[in-house]
């Protein structure tokens, strides 16, 4: 038998072929993932970019933001309440036992306020907020991107950033720290209730601790206050962005609109423990000195 | 006058349109029909500045598309008005708020004004008696309507209508038929409508082009197509309303 044109017997190449792409195929695959990231991150500061740039048209949708921030407030309230409340009461039974060792009970108020405070509440009522009210935005965008209804907003001249994105960049800005401040509140609640029943802690002693703690004479506002607002602040206007924008990226029908609210409740999450650990560095490190 | 010249336009890996020339007299109303994805909404789109050819104009007004500042685009679109399949309303707004959508947006007119004029509108296509439903709650047909309603209140030059029968029964279907046959008669508007359906062709056309490939493969009056012996065209128009 003759070959031609070929070092190898037929099917070798095909096959090493083969065996290359199947190496290289995660590579392929990786580096797909990480382009369509990358363009999905492009978009979405973009996206941040000219909501911030119509600012100014806020006015005329201020209705529509505020009804958006109560219904966004209404619908995480519950599930913030019940999560902070249990959330304050692991923290002060987790610390508490150890604090009882070092006879420093009395510290629990603090170290429940503070957490609470600083990070907890905010984080705890933006992953809420992302799963609640993100996933929402996402479906609805995305279900009015699939079915024309953009394209339509396009056609008659309206910018579809200052009439869908501002109102709701704005809803989210302005509920995510009201519920977290209630999330705060209800989760120093929680650890006063096991700090009392379990630790041998007075009410009294607790929400003095609760107070020193929270008090700062020389501000306004305590610093891990203001800071956890920031936070939520921050996180309100991520998860607004982030839901936006995957929805008005998404394609191909009821699939697209699935993985628009997957992509939305997933991006904004992850961004919300990124930016979270930037603001505390920032805060507490980089400005402290 | 809307004239497409040469229009070449590929998404992805398919080539959509193919040197697609087409003109559209004034005061009458086009049909462009062909199979499920040969490119009649996407020349739509082309017309009113949503999708850019690769190659080739769009000339409206004088103007060409393509080259248009998003100003300009703008101004064009509001001589403009777009039915879409399904309607593309907005779900929660009225369909009153959907009809004056477009007029408070450009708040070019005061809040009485607006209100008369949706409400001209919303009796010209039977929708009056509707005005405070949201979209939700109402038929597929009455979501055109309300939609065509939503494309007349700017008083249009030209709209552009996307399958305005799309899951119609034939009674809506129609009804629909007559609508876009009234709008051209009463208020004078151009339209170009896109189709597969023989029944709208007839019941709304002037003229009438097949689209095949990219580009117009036949175009005359509905008398002059029906008598075309292509096979395509017959495939279409032959044998009376469907």
């Amino acid at each position: 038998m003759k070959y031609y044109h070929h070092h190898s017997k037929p099917g070798t190449e095909a096959r090493s072929g083969a065996v290359r792409d199947s190496l290289l195929a995660p590579i392929r695959e990786t580096g797909a993932g990480l382009r369509s990231a990358a363009v999905s991150a492009g978009f979405g500061v973009g996206l941040l970019g000219r909501a911030l740039l119509l600012v100014h048209r806020l006015p005329r949708r201020l209705r529509f933001a505020l009804d958006a921030a109560f219904a966004a407030g209404v619908k995480a309230l519950p599930v913030s309440a019940v999560v902070a409340f249990f959330a304050g009461m692991i923290l002060a039974l987790q610390t508490g036992i150890e604090l009882r060792r070092y006879g420093q009970s009395d510290l629990i108020g603090s170290i429940v306020a503070l957490s609470m405070c600083r990070e907890m509440g905010p984080f705890m009522t933006a992953v809420i907020l992302a799963a609640t009210v993100g996933s929402a935005i996402a479906a609805e965008l995305g279900t009015m991107t699939v079915s024309e209804e953009t394209t339509a907003l396009d056609v008659m001249s309206i910018d579809v950033t200052d009439f869908l994105v501002l109102p709701r960049i704005a809803a989210l800005t302005l509920a995510c720290p009201l519920v977290a401040v209630f999330a705060d509140l209800i989760g120093i609640v929680g650890g006063a209730a096991v700090a009392t029943a379990h630790l041998g802690i007075t009410q009294q002693s607790y929400w003095i601790a609760v107070r020193e703690s929270l008090l700062d004479s020389t501000h306004l506002l305590p610093k891990d206050v203001y800071v956890g607002l920031i936070k939520a602040i921050v996180f309100g206007c991520t998860i607004a962005t982030v839901s936006c924008a995957a929805g008005l990226r998404a394609k191909g029908g009821a699939l697209g609109v699935g993985r628009a609210v997957q992509s939305a409740v997933m991006g904004s999450i992850i961004l919300i423990i990124v930016l979270g650990y930037v603001i505390t560095w920032l805060f507490y490190f980089l400005l402290d000195g | 006058m809307i004239e497409l010249r040469g229009v070449h336009k590929r998404l992805g890996d398919r080539q959509i349109l193919a040197g697609l020339d087409l003109l559209v007299p004034e005061g009458l109303n086009y049909v462009l029909m062909g199979r499920s994805g040969t490119g009649k909404s996407v020349t739509l789109k082309h017309v009113i500045g949503i999708l850019r050819p690769d190659a080739g104009t769009v000339i409206v007004d004088d103007q060409s598309v393509p080259d248009l500042t998003q100003r300009q685009l703008a101004a064009l679109r509001r001589r403009m008005g777009y039915l879409f399949q399904n309607g593309a309303l907005i779900n929660w707004l009225t369909v009153f708020e959907n009809v004056a959508l477009p007029l408070r947006e450009r708040r070019s007119l005061p809040r009485d004004e607006v209100e008369s004029r949706v409400m001209e509108v919303l009796g010209l296509v039977g929708m009056d008696h509707a005005a405070a439903q949201y979209p939700s709650s109402i038929s597929g047909g009455m979501k055109l309507r309300t939609g065509l309603a939503r494309a007349l209140v700017t008083e249009p030059r030209y709209v552009l209508y996307d399958e305005p029968n799309a899951g119609l029964d034939p009674i809506m279907s129609e009804q629909i038929h007559r609508l876009i046959a009234e709008v051209r008669d009463r208020l004078g508007v151009t339209g170009l409508v896109v189709t597969h359906s023989r029944a709208c062709a007839f019941d709304t056309g002037d003229r009438i082009g097949v689209l095949d490939e990219g580009r117009i493969l036949a175009e005359g009056t509905i008398e002059e197509m029906q008598e075309s012996d292509h096979e395509i065209v017959r495939a279409f128009l032959s044998g009376g309303a469907d």
